[in-house]
């Protein structure tokens, strides 16, 4: 390796989240963090070029049908079919274009296809609850699939999870990745669900919510529905010519 | 407009069918990267010193001249395209998982200091609103003790960042994760 420049070690940190828009590590509601969450302090990491780079994702990570969930086996599946749509934005505002989007869901039935689920819901066999898709060159992403159904879990008496989809994004750097949960409008289970809840900022929690949008609905066929998702983004816009 | 990142949601009991059955990634590094291979063994554990089943584990790295295989590397285009540098790997039964991939080399750290050999780990679990972010280094690198953020670590907690040969495994390196507890392992406010 040739001698270091400065100018190699230049590099633009990322902004840090603002207090309360993402959930602690633990919070008893959700009684699996209790014992998955580091008790003593994180350690304060200037970014290096470790943290703001990451993998990045071409066309070739894609099959085709991964971004229509209802195409992917011999027959349609049962449920409403739904289009679910948004653009991926740092928290410049700028579109995250090229960014691989993953997501995962329970059937209609609110049974996921996974052996560790074994609540008495039908599995449906033209239903896997799995796709992704890149973003294109606006950060806008698409995806068909049907409304997931809500199920239980053993968290506490009687609790069940609000229907969601689980949504997984890589950006462009290996700190911007994201996990999260969209959630549907007016579902009654939100205001006990202990995972939707752990996110102390009310707006910050409604943001997980899509909304539902009558120009992404396609007549006579599916409801259409809007999830924008924000990933953090560098700290100084980046000089444009 | 306000763009406030989207909160973390956990990844929750059944990932794997969206995330790790079918895009599983233990090659880190192809068959004709550069540099000396290695195996890398992780182990999860929990509070109660149990292994984790449900996590997942993704890596970052360099290949072995320290170059990311990324645009923001102003080094990227020298860098070799045989290592992506990107792994991901559900935990089994016992915690574990397995990978295959090369040592990095030295990555440029802050003003001309070079950070040590490492990889860039962030966990994922059932039972964690958001991913945790780690670094492994490699025991008796003597690079080790020039690193920028092995610094930053109080001096009684770096252990739990420096991987260890595996006996079991020629070549290879094990990492034990321990989210909580006297071993806990550092992890980053990244």
């Amino acid at each position: 390796m040739g001698p270091l420049t400065n100018e190699r070690s230049i590099i633009t940190p990322y902004r840090r989240h603002a207090p309360g828009t993402q959930p602690p590590a633990p919070y008893e509601p959700y009684k699996s963090t209790v014992k998955r969450s580091p008790t003593k302090p994180l350690i304060f990491l200037p970014h290096t070029l470790s943290e703001v780079t990451g993998p990045l994702f071409g066309e070739d990570a894609i099959a085709e049908n991964d971004n229509d969930l209802t195409r992917q086996h011999p027959s349609e599946p049962l449920g409403e079919r739904i289009i679910v749509t948004g653009r991926v934005h740092d928290s410049n505002g700028r579109p995250v274009p090229q960014a691989l989007v993953e997501i995962w869901q329970a059937n209609a039935a609110g049974r996921y296809r996974h052996a560790n689920d074994q609540h008495p819901a039908p599995l449906d066999p033209n239903f896997g609850g799995c796709g992704r898709t890149l973003t294109d060159e606006s950060g806008v992403y698409r995806f068909v699939t049907i409304a997931p159904g809500a199920y239980p879990w053993f968290n506490h008496y009687n609790a069940w999870r609000p229907r969601h989809i689980h949504f997984s994004l890589f950006g462009r750097a290996f700190l911007t990745r994201l996990i999260t949960q969209m959630y549907f409008p007016g579902d009654p289970l939100m205001p006990i669900d202990p995972v939707f809840n752990s996110v102390p900022d009310e707006k910050a929690r409604q943001r997980m919510i899509c909304k539902f949008d009558l120009e992404t609905t396609q007549p006579q066929w599916a409801l259409g529905y809007k999830f924008d998702i924000v990933l953090r983004g560098p700290e100084q816009t980046p000089f444009e010519t | 407009m306000d763009f406030v990142p989207t909160a973390s949601q956990t990844v929750g009991p059944y990932f794997r069918i969206g995330l790790t059955e079918k895009y599983s990634k233990p090659g880190i590094a192809g068959p004709q990267a550069k540099g000396e291979r290695i195996g890398l063994t992780v182990r999860v554990f929990d509070g109660d010193g149990a292994p984790v089943n449900d996590s997942m584990i993704e890596i970052w790295q360099a290949d072995a001249s320290g170059k990311y295989q990324h645009p923001d590397d102003p080094q990227h285009e020298t860098a070799d395209i045989g290592c992506g540098g990107f792994g991901r790997m559900g935990t089994d039964e016992n915690g574990r998982c397995q990978f295959d991939t090369i040592k990095p080399g030295r990555i440029p750290g802050p003003g001309n200091v070079l950070q040590a050999p490492h990889l860039n780990v962030a966990i994922f679990a059932r039972g964690m609103l958001k991913q945790f972010y780690t670094r492994i280094y490699f025991a008796g690198d003597s690079a080790n003790q020039q690193d920028p953020v092995l610094a930053l670590v109080p001096a009684e907690r770096c252990e739990t960042l420096i991987a260890q040969p595996d006996p079991a495994r020629p070549a290879s390196w094990r990492f034990d994760i321990h989210l909580q507890g006297d071993n806990e392992t550092v992890f980053f406010d990244v």
